[in-house]
């Protein structure tokens, strides 16, 4: 988007009411020079009492150290200078190296749940386009993992993976003979997987959603046309649907990032405060890091350092994907 | 438009692997939700037991008891006016926010989404303890009581969902062709009046889109509620781990009243449906 | 773009200002008032069945309180998954009850937060004196040295439950008083897809209790007397061995027990699928399971060799649940009178008998009702062979670290990967170096 913006800025600065009007009365430009600022108010003054003021301070907390000595009263916790940050990048000393494996973890989590949310949604909702018997009955259907509380969706899933009277080992041992002996999937390494399951299972709706709105933006006419000229189902995929989703889509795996990658209901249900190694994602860690071992400074580095990580993530990923937008067209 | 062989059938291969794909989703998405309908309906011996596809003995205690294991009728209230409240602020916020950001060029544009987004880069759970201290100063200085009260839920949670809001919105906004509202604004509308009379008609998939985000996420925000609400305000996302408590799980009883409470979020969906797949096909272009 | 400069700037001086007039706002009122005596807010644990059965036992306790002081008590029932991060945030911000119950294991490290007002002399004398209270129970109200954090309220120990059917069926005797006897027991138990017992393995603070326990029988403890962490001394690591070995070696625990943490050892017990349960004061859960007290013998928890004791005999952990005064109390006087009533003999009976656990009240013990046999069980283990968990302020960092090591080397059991003393020792070691170096 941002990379983006100088151009939009020109065109619209082009074709910008106040330009094709002329002036009006004097009060009316100053109202319509105002306006945007005016239409951003409401949102920008509650980012900055919910997220920006609080982050601000969550920043100063990681420099301070602030451990269940001096909770009651920040003022007088010590300046730990960059104390926090040395412990949580030490990589070889066990904090960092315990911070180093989950930061791993989270990237692979993420990587696999983003894309396979996004691959089944868009699926799904390309296959659904087209009405047919019973789309409207899937469709509601669908929406069923997301309309679920987290709680209530995740606790059913621990449910089906325990290991003596679960679903799902019923299923792949009892039934179908897949594993030799029942397999663990809430301890251990299958314990990636578990959670790459939730993760998909409530959150692909989302990507379907989202893309099906995108979807309806499409102009009926572009498919007749490209079907005229003979383009098969895949052409009209590749050259019509995809192009057209590409402003949601760069949203849409972008929002799904963002919130897979600092997810914390679904880990924190599925295994509670402290999660098996393999399935140690960032924010259970920060989380003990901070909660439950109350050092709420160096649980604060840890989440300034993610907050770096990710920004760059996201810069890199705005101006690829806006550059492969602006070639699109 | 689907009779057969005619220049727009899709070929079979097409239809072929749409059966296969959408049976094979169906059964992943209604596992689970199987699982739990038929744990409701087990006695809590039996749902303890080993897993079984088809309950031997079925009953409809649980779904009687859920009511008075915990006060689920008072968080299922709470919840809706949390979640309500806070989806329509958040919709129509982003909606201005968005607008501003697609249709303007201003300075500090690029600083400002930018910013927005960065609030989703921070782990959730380290807004939690400065949120509280503001919260609790701004209770102190001006006695306006937002901690634990529902309208500092309602406050906390429009913010939550307020980012990815307006960032979707904008990409929605921006699929809108702005001849669309230039036109409006030539034929003498004013700014808001091009908003609300072309742009949220021609945008109301994503807008419909967007509230339904805002509103789960609303929904099922567990950290912020399990530690601000009280017993009076405490939302259904927390609410339902009262099933489970120091001596007991009653898995029947967490499945039935998971149940319940999604049954009218499921038909709310259902309602909104339309809107969803409304928009520009019905024919607000051209 | 420098007027971007500007506004970025202005927003981030706009911050730190309000983040410096925001930082320490929980303490402003420190020691505790009287402004509002009429009114206090209290938040009980979750003891019973369910919240609101917890609420029906205790209210009608809170509106004879109401009749004699003309102080009105709101009720809280905070569940335990929410219960610390509660406490936490309320001492942080200021905004808390002005009485709540604490899990005791957690007194010393709550005491160094200050957030709970100190029991000292004067104050315990106002509601009786320190003497009317059991020494084990007192042991487990704050680190040593210091006035108390809070005042014992419910007191429960670990015993050993077992099903005498599957006893007799097995043909085992007399319930097992030492290891050797348990394992041997719990092996005869286990055939025909049952088990000899069963253990919470994915439940970090069930696992710190046993290795605990195991660990003073070797003679051992995790911390040093001055204060810092030594997980990985040979005690420990032979403690902690000797704990997972029961599934690892010994197997007579299921290797699904691994990823229990939901209380599924009381069910298993309670459907004759396990022969013995290791528990705090299980009669009520077990009843609740639909298990008769007929069927169930309770026996004191195995020690190494000999009869419990103190010191290496040790074979409990003093479990419960105290209560304490929120410092931003603005109902001091209130709150106190509230301890007092609460630990009455009178209510000490009432409650202590509604939720199974034993009263720290010396008096209210003494009552008949506490003579059952389960009873007399955990009174004996309490009064003689329990012992605090450590009074120590990095007491919740010890639970989650070694409560989680342990966590993973029942993984590593179940999963048929070999438990040996020097994998132990990684795992202890590992936990060590995550404890805070001051």
């Amino acid at each position: 988007m941002t990379a983006t913006a100088p151009a939009a800025e020109a065109t619209v600065r082009k074709r910008s009411p106040g330009a094709t009007r002329g002036p009006r009365r004097r009060t009316g430009r100053l109202r319509r020079i105002g306006l945007p600022y005016l239409l951003l108010l409401p949102a920008l003054l509650l980012e900055l009492l919910v997220h920006l003021v609080p982050m601000v301070i969550g920043i100063v907390m990681s420099f301070k150290e602030l451990t269940q000595f001096y909770i009651r009263d920040w003022g007088t916790a010590p300046w730990a200078g960059l104390d926090n940050y040395t412990v949580s990048v030490d990589f070889d000393a066990p904090v960092g190296q315990a911070l180093l494996h989950s930061f791993l973890v989270t990237v692979a989590f993420t990587v696999l749940s983003v894309g396979l949310c996004w691959l089944i949604g868009t699926a799904a909702a390309v296959f659904m386009q087209d009405t047919f018997r019973v789309r409207g009955l899937l469709r509601a259907l669908f929406l069923v993992p997301y309309a679920l509380p987290v709680y209530a969706a995740v606790i059913t899933w621990v449910f089906m993976f325990q290991h003596d009277n679960g679903l799902v080992n019923h299923v792949l041992h009892d039934q179908l003979g897949l594993t030799d002996k029942p397999s663990f999937w809430l301890i251990g390494d299958n314990s990636f997987v578990a959670l790459l399951t939730v993760s998909v299972w409530k959150g692909w709706p989302f990507a379907f959603l989202i893309v099906m709105a995108g979807l309806q933006n499409i102009p009926r006419e572009l498919y007749e046309a490209a079907a005229l000229d003979g383009a098969g189902m895949i052409q009209q995929l590749r050259r019509i649907t995809l192009p057209s989703l590409r402003p949601v889509n760069q949203v849409l795996v972008l929002v799904l990032f963002l919130w897979t990658f600092n997810d914390f209901n679904t880990p924190y249900v599925l295994f509670g405060k402290s999660a098996p190694e393999a399935a140690d994602l960032i924010s259970v860690h920060i989380y003990q890091a901070s909660f439950v071992t109350w050092n709420f400074g160096t649980g604060s580095a840890m989440s300034v350092l993610l907050l770096l990580f990710l920004l760059v993530v996201t810069g890199v990923y705005l101006a690829l994907t806006s550059r492969g937008r602006r070639t699109a067209q | 438009m689907s009779t057969p062989r005619s220049p727009m059938a899709p070929p079979r291969t097409f239809l072929w692997s749409r059966r296969v794909f959408l049976t094979l989703l169906t059964g992943f998405v209604l596992i689970p939700v199987y699982v739990m309908l038929s744990s409701s309906l087990k006695p809590l011996a039996d749902v303890t037991g080993a897993f079984r596809w088809l309950p031997t003995e079925l009953t409809i205690r649980p779904y009687i008891d859920i009511w008075s294991t915990v006060p689920l009728g008072r968080y299922f209230v709470n919840s809706l006016i949390v979640a309500g409240a806070a989806t329509v602020c958040s919709v129509v916020i982003a909606v201005f926010s968005a607008y501003a950001v697609s249709r303007y060029s201003f300075r500090g544009k690029r600083v400002f989404t930018v910013t927005v987004l960065s609030t989703q880069m921070f782990p959730g759970i380290l807004f939690l303890l400065p949120l509280f201290l503001i919260y609790v100063n701004i209770g102190n200085a001006t006695g306006i009581a937002l901690f634990g009260s529902r309208g500092g839920l309602i406050l906390t949670y429009l913010t939550f969902s307020l980012p990815f809001s307006i960032w979707m919105l904008i990409g929605y906004f921006d699929s809108v062709p702005r001849d669309l509202d230039e036109a409006a604004l030539v034929d003498g509308c004013g700014p808001l009046g091009a908003l609300f009379r072309v742009v949220v008609p021609a945008a109301v998939p994503g807008i419909v889109a967007v509230a339904v985000y805002a509103f789960m996420t609303a929904w099922g925000e567990v950290l912020f509620a399990s530690v601000t609400t009280n017993d009076t305000t405490r939302t259904l996302a927390v609410g339902l781990q009262g099933y489970s408590t120091l001596n007991d799980v009653y898995w029947n009883q967490i499945m039935a009243a998971s149940l319940v409470v999604s049954v009218p979020v499921v038909a709310g969906f259902l309602l909104l449906q339309r809107y969803l797949v409304a928009g520009l096909t019905a024919g607000a272009v051209k | 773009m420098r007027s971007i400069r500007a506004a970025a700037t202005g927003a981030v001086m706009l911050s730190l200002a309000l983040a410096a007039s925001a930082c320490g706002g929980g303490s402003s009122t420190g020691g505790g008032s009287n402004d509002s005596p009429k009114e206090l807010t209290y938040w009980a644990s979750n003891q019973g069945a369910s919240i609101e059965v917890d609420k029906k036992v205790l209210q009608p306790e809170l509106d004879k309180f109401e009749k004699q002081t003309g102080i009105k008590v709101k009720l809280e029932v905070v569940p335990w998954s929410d219960l610390l991060n509660r406490i936490l945030t309320a001492t942080t911000s200021g905004q808390g009850p002005d009485v709540l119950n604490i899990g005791n294991t957690w007194s010393a490290s709550l005491q160094a937060t200050g957030g709970l007002l100190p029991w000292d002399d004067e104050r315990f004398e106002k509601i009786g004196g320190k003497d009317r209270f059991v020494d084990s129970a007192l042991g487990s109200t704050g680190a040593e040295g210091q006035p108390p954090a809070a005042v014992p309220l419910y007191s429960m120990a670990y015993a050993l439950y077992y099903n005498k059917q599957m006893f007799a069926d097995a043909g085992i005797g007399a319930p097992p008083a030492t290891w050797d006897e348990f394992v041997t027991a719990g092996k005869k138990l286990s055939q025909d897809g049952k088990w000899g017992t069963a253990m919470e393995g994915s439940n970090p603070s069930e696992n710190i209790h046993h290795a605990y326990v195991f660990a003073k029988q070797h003679g051992a403890d995790f911390f040093t007397p001055d204060g810092k962490p030594d997980f990985a001394n040979d005690g420990a690591v032979a403690a902690v061995k000797q704990y997972v070995d029961l599934m690892a070696k010994d197997k007579v625990i299921a290797p699904g027990n691994a990823e229990y943490a939901q209380n599924q050892s009381v069910s298993d017990f309670a459907k004759g699928r396990t022969g013995m349960l290791l528990w705090q004061s299980a009669s009520a859960n077990l009843k609740s399971q639909g298990m008769s007290e007929d069927a169930y013998g309770i026996a004191p928890v195995p020690v190494q060799s000999g009869t419990p004791g103190p010191g290496k005999q040790v074979n409990s952990m003093v479990a419960g649940i105290n209560l304490a005064v929120f410092k931003n109390t603005d109902n001091l006087d209130g709150a106190t009178k509230f301890v007092k009533f609460m630990t009455s003999d009178a209510e000490q009976k009432i409650l202590n008998t509604a939720y199974s656990s034993i009263p720290p009240v010396k008096a209210a013990q003494a009552d008949p009702a506490f003579n059952t046999p389960a009873n007399a069980v955990l009174k004996d283990t309490l009064a003689k062979s329990a012992v605090a968990l450590p009074q120590v302020p990095d007491e919740s960092q010890l639970e989650t670290a070694v409560g989680t090591a342990v966590k993973d080397l029942f993984a590593d059991a179940a999963a048929g990967r070999p438990v040996t003393t020097d994998s132990v020792k990684a795992a202890l070691t590992k936990a060590q170096q995550q404890m805070p170096t001051k």
